[in-house]
């Protein structure tokens, strides 16, 4: 199991769109990932409404986890991905 | 007369009769006769039907309010793809034996219910994108249709709520504008309005008595005027036309050449001061951004605003835009313009002052924590980068040397960036003297005739007193432009204009026989400069 943390700056937070790209890409991968919200609400980043329904905003700090399969890549690629887009 | 009031979404008007749309309540019957196994087949296969229907929706989408507003419909095809909803949907059919219309209605409602108990307001509003989908499927289930929406007249439509599909799929000519007592200004619904120019009013309280009476929706004032009295329906109606006048302007002219009659081509381009200006470019279909000031970002802030937070802006406004032309003039503080976290001194001539450039090339990391947000966002869309305020070949080559260092740490770093091309403001008389040297370090000068025309006549324009001394149309400053052109041609340098007097029809045809190849004005000035440009024939002698 690998993990980063990261802090949203996006100022809308994991809205519609970025949830929605944010699923493709997890679907991608071969690990399954996870993002925590600081406080202990989790959704797997596969699944859209449930991502949509942790209510992620701007300048919150999220974990990103990633389990099973090439983890390194995964969370590399994950990491890349919030980077561009939240 | 009665007036009611709302919160406007768009800034229009909309005149007619009023018409209550009530949504048919669905029939669902909650008990199936058919097996669970037989339920989930129709459920599946109309939710199949439904992600064809939202693929149709998105393309028109696509075509009418641009890639980021019909985002949604894709996100729509998401959510109806989501496990935790599929799964709920199955364990209603398999657990209560109820029809596949009742447990998607049920799963809706519920799914949108966790969303409306949401505190951040955004998220709120999607509870109206589940209930929107789920009655998408069960309306394909019950073979339901709207009739009612676009039945009779043109006519103000006046609902409770209207779903983002419901707004896309109104027939636009029999809509004339929408009042609705729910939704938010956040909501797709509101973006959608705004983007297909429908004059729209949410937030009103209205009742049943309302229907069929004559209303003027006046978005300018946020409100509705229910049977207006004579003299404010004949104001609204003028108003009206010259909006209408802009409307068909833009229907004549959207996807055509700036293209004069003899084919003399030039670029129209819009100015934004603010990333949420982008839509009015997109709305008044001109090509490109060519001056996108960078400051309200700085202005807007308390503090230095963070490479992240510069670049999410950035790349929103370079996404929307889909490969059109984005040019991002960097920080043009000072003057003018103050934030307090600069701690700049108070100047006697601050017009002359320490402002622009002057600042970033002797703050380097504010400059470039703003370089570096404008580069990871170019990997986006077009993007050029334009240099302020400059009066020397040394300027533009110290900060092209910065621009390099940002360049190179990102590609260390592996960071993608797009081809950028380096352009600077043509605004003092030096740089104009300085033209033929300096257009051998760029790839495009921009001409900024507010500040061009102030140093050059030393006229300060804020002063009523010199009104009678100032003319825009000063022969210096016009050859100061040409001068321009011309010595950037001569080292293969593309010139326009993104000063005021590049939306001053009086001397279109003017720039265009100096060859300008550019011209950027205020959104709202794109459309009646682009008709002119594509009137004059510049073989036949000047008119001027």
């Amino acid at each position: 199991m690998k993990q980063f943390t990261y802090t949203i700056t996006d100022p809308v937070g994991i809205h519609a769109r970025p949830a929605g790209l944010l699923v493709k890409a997890a679907k991608a991968l071969d690990s399954a990932i996870t993002i925590e919200k600081a406080g202990g609400k989790s959704a797997p980043a596969t699944k859209l409404m449930a991502l949509m329904g942790l209510g992620v905003k701007s300048g919150d700090t999220v974990t990103v986890t990633a389990e099973g399969g090439s983890e390194e890549a995964s969370l590399a690629a994950m990491e890349r991905f919030f980077q561009e887009n939240l | 007369m009665q007036v009611a009031t709302g919160k406007s979404i768009l800034n229009g008007i909309a005149i007619g009769p009023l018409r209550i749309y009530k949504k048919t309540e669905i029939q669902t019957c909650q008990n199936s006769t058919l097996t669970p196994a037989e339920e989930w087949e129709r459920f599946d296969a109309a939710r199949r039907k439904a992600q064809e229907q939202l693929a149709g929706l998105y393309d028109k989408a696509l075509d009418e309010v641009g890639e980021e507003n019909a985002a949604i419909f894709e996100i729509h095809q998401m959510m109806l793809d989501d496990d935790d909803y599929l799964d709920a949907v199955k364990a209603i059919i398999d657990t209560q034996n109820t029809t596949a219309e009742y447990a998607v209605t049920t799963t809706g409602d519920n799914f949108s219910a966790t969303f409306a108990a949401m505190e951040d307001e955004y998220m709120r509003a999607r509870a109206a994108d589940v209930k929107d989908i789920s009655r998408r499927v069960a309306d394909i289930l019950t073979g339901q249709q709207d009739a009612g929406m676009d039945g009779g007249r043109p006519a103000i439509l006046v609902a409770d709520d209207l779903t983002p599909s419901e707004t896309v799929q109104l027939d636009k000519s029999k809509l004339l504008g929408f009042i609705t007592r729910h939704g938010s200004s956040n909501s797709h619904t509101a973006i959608l309005a705004r983007t297909m120019n429908i004059p729209a009013l949410i937030g009103v309280d209205f009742d049943d008595s309302w229907d069929g009476r004559l209303a003027v929706l006046d978005g300018y004032n946020h409100c509705v005027y229910i049977d207006p009295a004579q003299e404010l329906l004949a104001t609204m109606e003028e108003k009206r036309k010259s909006d209408l006048k802009q409307e068909s302007l833009l229907q004549n002219l959207k996807k055509k050449p700036n293209i004069t009659l003899d084919g003399k081509e030039i670029k129209v381009y819009a100015n934004i001061g603010n990333a949420s200006d982008v839509g009015l470019v997109l709305q008044n279909d001109a090509q490109g951004i060519g001056l996108f000031r960078s400051e309200f970002i700085y202005l807007e802030s308390e503090n230095y605003p963070t490479e992240d937070q510069q670049f999410a802006l950035y790349k929103r406004v370079v996404e929307t835009m889909a490969g059109k032309k984005v040019i991002i003039r960097t920080l043009d503080i000072g003057a003018d313009k103050q934030a307090a976290y600069f701690n700049l001194d108070k100047e006697e001539n601050p017009a002359l002052g320490y402002r622009a450039i002057r600042i970033c090339l002797t703050r380097k990391e504010v400059f470039k924590q703003q370089l570096r947000a404008i580069l990871r966002a170019s990997a986006f869309g077009t993007v050029s980068i334009m240099f302020p305020m400059i009066i020397s070949v040394r300027e533009v080559r110290d900060a092209k040397e910065i621009l390099a260092e940002c360049t190179a740490e990102l590609q260390a770093q592996g960071t993608a960036i797009g081809k950028v091309e380096v352009g600077i403001m043509i605004e003092t008389p030096a740089a104009v003297m300085l033209a033929d040297e300096l257009a051998q370090e760029v790839d495009f000068f921009s001409l900024g005739t507010n500040d061009l025309t102030q140093y050059t006549l030393a006229i300060d324009r804020q002063n009523p007193k010199l009104d009678n001394f100032y003319d825009p149309h000063h022969p210096a400053v016009l050859r100061m432009i040409r001068h321009t052109v011309e010595a950037g041609h001569r080292h293969g340098c593309w010139v326009g204009i993104c000063g005021e007097l590049g939306a001053d029809l009086t001397l279109t045809e003017t720039f265009l026989r100096m060859g300008l190849d550019e011209l950027s004005v205020s959104p709202s000035a794109v459309l009646p400069l682009r008709k002119l440009i594509r009137s004059l024939d510049l073989s036949s002698a000047p008119t001027t």
